[in-house]
């Protein structure tokens, strides 16, 4: 029998009609919500905390509820990834280069939440520049998983997924390049969706891939998620890779059954390497799916074995470029130790980024440089050409794909930092998504023998969320086992 | 072919990094493990693939050329290292630098 801890947690529908009611104000959610932060303080899942100005903010909206107007996510209580901006407060990217900067502007997303009456509660721990796969590359130390303290909360948006998962804040927005919301989802139990490329504004969101960067949310429940990417996605003209795509409404996928669903399962997801409890529950879960009306189909994604590789010399490529912005000269830190223009961007730099940050940068000017473009940079572009084209052929055919979201559950803090490597496969299931750009959700899928979530991943068709939040909801709500 | 200590000081130069000796070895050796793995897309024949530069369909976006309020100056200096009233101050820009020459002229072989 596998004893799994449990967390005090309510999702914002819980919330709401108490709201609404009276019987609970924004107030009383607040500050529930700041005790439960100091309660869990040693997980470090935040690097700030908004007390004055969330309990401020909970007493003006309480006054709108009596006044009878309430935004759409009045009262929810949201924590933010700290590499998206709130105005007037750090964003420090948990880097030492951004330790002191304060943002002048709301990120869209965040602009967009609070025009619907959402309290942002702090800024969250990740991955230095979001990058990495564990939390354990910021410069204020890891984030702890809630469920095993030894153990990474994964990353990048390891915080936001901490917070989710033990009660901290209702929900959470991370972002997403490589698999960092759906992969800290997957190990802290809780639901991440990842939305297509361009469906939510980047506006405000520091960029480390803008080509495969993404904000997204995170919940407790399927409904949550939808709930706020319906406030955050659709076109921003302060975005211009935004989409202009019609944003559907979402609610409207949710309590729908999956008859005649057609599900494709990637055989190259489920080869060596997955780990068999893992493995396990996904096929449980195909199983229900099918005995609920879904067809399952067997697919290949042919160059899955080609993903990590084109995906770090993309990434790293474009972070190389999006990261000279860090000079020392108008903001961040600049090193004591310059005296020269030249001594101030590679001192500043140097003391101000840390290892993994330096590691992608110099990767990155290294397959942009001259001589290697061509057989780096330009030829991971070709083959990121073929693995969109695997997915494009797949959706010809199948409606949803289903996956792991990690071939493993969370691992140990301090086993994978020393070999980049090993720690860039853990993204094995979830980069291909990014480089083809579609839309997907990590769903909780029970917990294996050492009570440890499981995470499965469903992948939908570009602009396409709402199918993939069905089936999610669907699982939500019927699948027990 | 593998890369070289040199390679990765080169490598620096371009992206404004330093790094002390015990890292450039390390980094060397991570470096070369890495892109041993990546390597792996040579198995590939992508001679009549078009390179992918973006995922949705995305046109170039015009605006209208209207003269809008921008984001005060006092807020932009905000988040200055250092500053005088209205500039952003840095270290003295017109020195006699040493020329630059040895590394544009570095051959990749």
């Amino acid at each position: 029998m596998t004893i799994t801890k449990k967390f005090d947690v309510l999702t914002y529908d819980q919330i709401r009609e108490k709201l609404l009611s009276g019987e609970l104000t924004c107030e009383s959610i607040v500050k529930r919500y700041l005790e439960k932060i100091k309660e869990f303080e040693r997980l470090n899942a935040f690097l700030s905390v908004f007390e004055k100005k969330a309990i401020q903010r909970a007493v003006e909206i309480d006054e709108k509820i009596k006044n009878g107007y309430v935004g759409k996510l009045a009262g929810m209580v949201i924590a933010i990834k700290d590499n998206i901006c709130v105005k007037d407060e750090k964003c420090t990217c948990a880097s030492k280069i951004l330790e002191n900067f304060v943002s002048i502007y709301n990120a869209t997303a965040v602009e967009r939440l609070l025009n619907e009456d959402a309290i942002v509660i702090g800024k969250t721990n990740l991955d230095e520049f979001a990058m990495g796969s564990s939390t354990e590359n910021s410069y204020f130390g890891p984030t702890l998983n809630p469920y095993d303290e030894d153990r990474v909360p994964g990353g990048s948006s390891g915080g936001s997924a901490v917070a989710v998962a033990a009660g901290l804040s209702t929900t959470a927005l991370g972002s997403d390049t490589g698999g960092s919301i759906r992969q800290p989802a997957a190990f802290c139990g809780v639901y991440g969706l990842k939305p297509t490329y361009g469906r939510v504004s980047r506006f405000g969101l520091v960029a480390f891939a803008s080509s495969f960067d993404v904000i997204g949310p995170f919940g407790n429940s399927t409904k949550d998620v939808a709930l706020v990417l319906q406030v955050i996605a659709g076109r921003d003209e302060n975005d211009s890779t935004s989409a202009d795509v019609p944003v559907p409404d979402y609610l409207s996928y949710l309590d729908k059954d999956v008859k005649g669903l057609r599900v494709g399962v990637p055989v190259e997801y489920f080869a060596e390497g997955l780990d068999d409890e893992i493995r396990e529950a996904i096929e449980k879960r195909l199983d229900f799916l099918r005995e609920s009306g879904a067809i399952l189909e067997k697919i290949s994604l042919p160059h899955t074995e080609y993903n990590i590789p084109t995906y770090y010399i993309l990434v790293t490529a474009e972070a190389s470029s999006n990261l000279a912005r860090y000079d020392g000269a108008r903001y961040g830190y600049r090193s004591p130790q310059a005296k020269s223009l030249y001594e101030m961007y590679v001192k500043s730099r140097s003391e101000g980024f840390g290892a993994e940050v330096k590691r992608r940068i110099m990767l990155g000017t290294y397959v942009l440089s001259a001589g290697y473009y061509e057989a780096y940079y330009r030829k991971a572009q070709k083959v990121r050409r073929l693995i969109k084209e695997d997915f494009d052929k797949a959706f010809e055919k199948v409606d949803v794909i289903i996956t792991p979201t990690s071939p493993t559950t969370a691992f140990k803090l301090g086993e994978k930092t020393d070999d980049p490597l090993k720690m860039y496969l853990s993204d094995i299931y979830t980069v291909s998504v990014n480089l083809a750009g579609v839309p997907a959700i990590n769903v909780p899928a029970g917990f294996d023998s050492k009570g440890l979530p499981i995470g499965m991943q469903i992948i939908g068709k570009q602009f396409d969320e709402g199918t993939i939040l069905k089936v999610s909801d669907f699982l939500e709500k019927n699948f027990s086992g | 072919m593998p890369v070289t200590i040199k390679d990765v000081e080169y490598i620096a130069n371009l992206a404004r990094l330093e790094f002390k000796e015990e890292e450039k070895e390390k980094f060397t050796e991570q470096f070369n493990r890495i892109l041993e793995y990546i390597d792996k897309l040579n198995e590939l024949d992508t001679t009549d693939v078009e390179p992918l530069y973006h995922v949705i369909d995305l046109k170039n976006v015009f605006r209208e050329d209207i003269v809008k309020e921008s984001y005060p100056r006092e807020e932009i200096l905000k988040n200055a290292p250092s500053r005088t009233e209205f500039f952003f101050k840095v270290p003295k820009v017109i020195q006699v630098e040493k020329p630059q020459k040895e590394n544009e002229d570095k051959e990749q072989s």
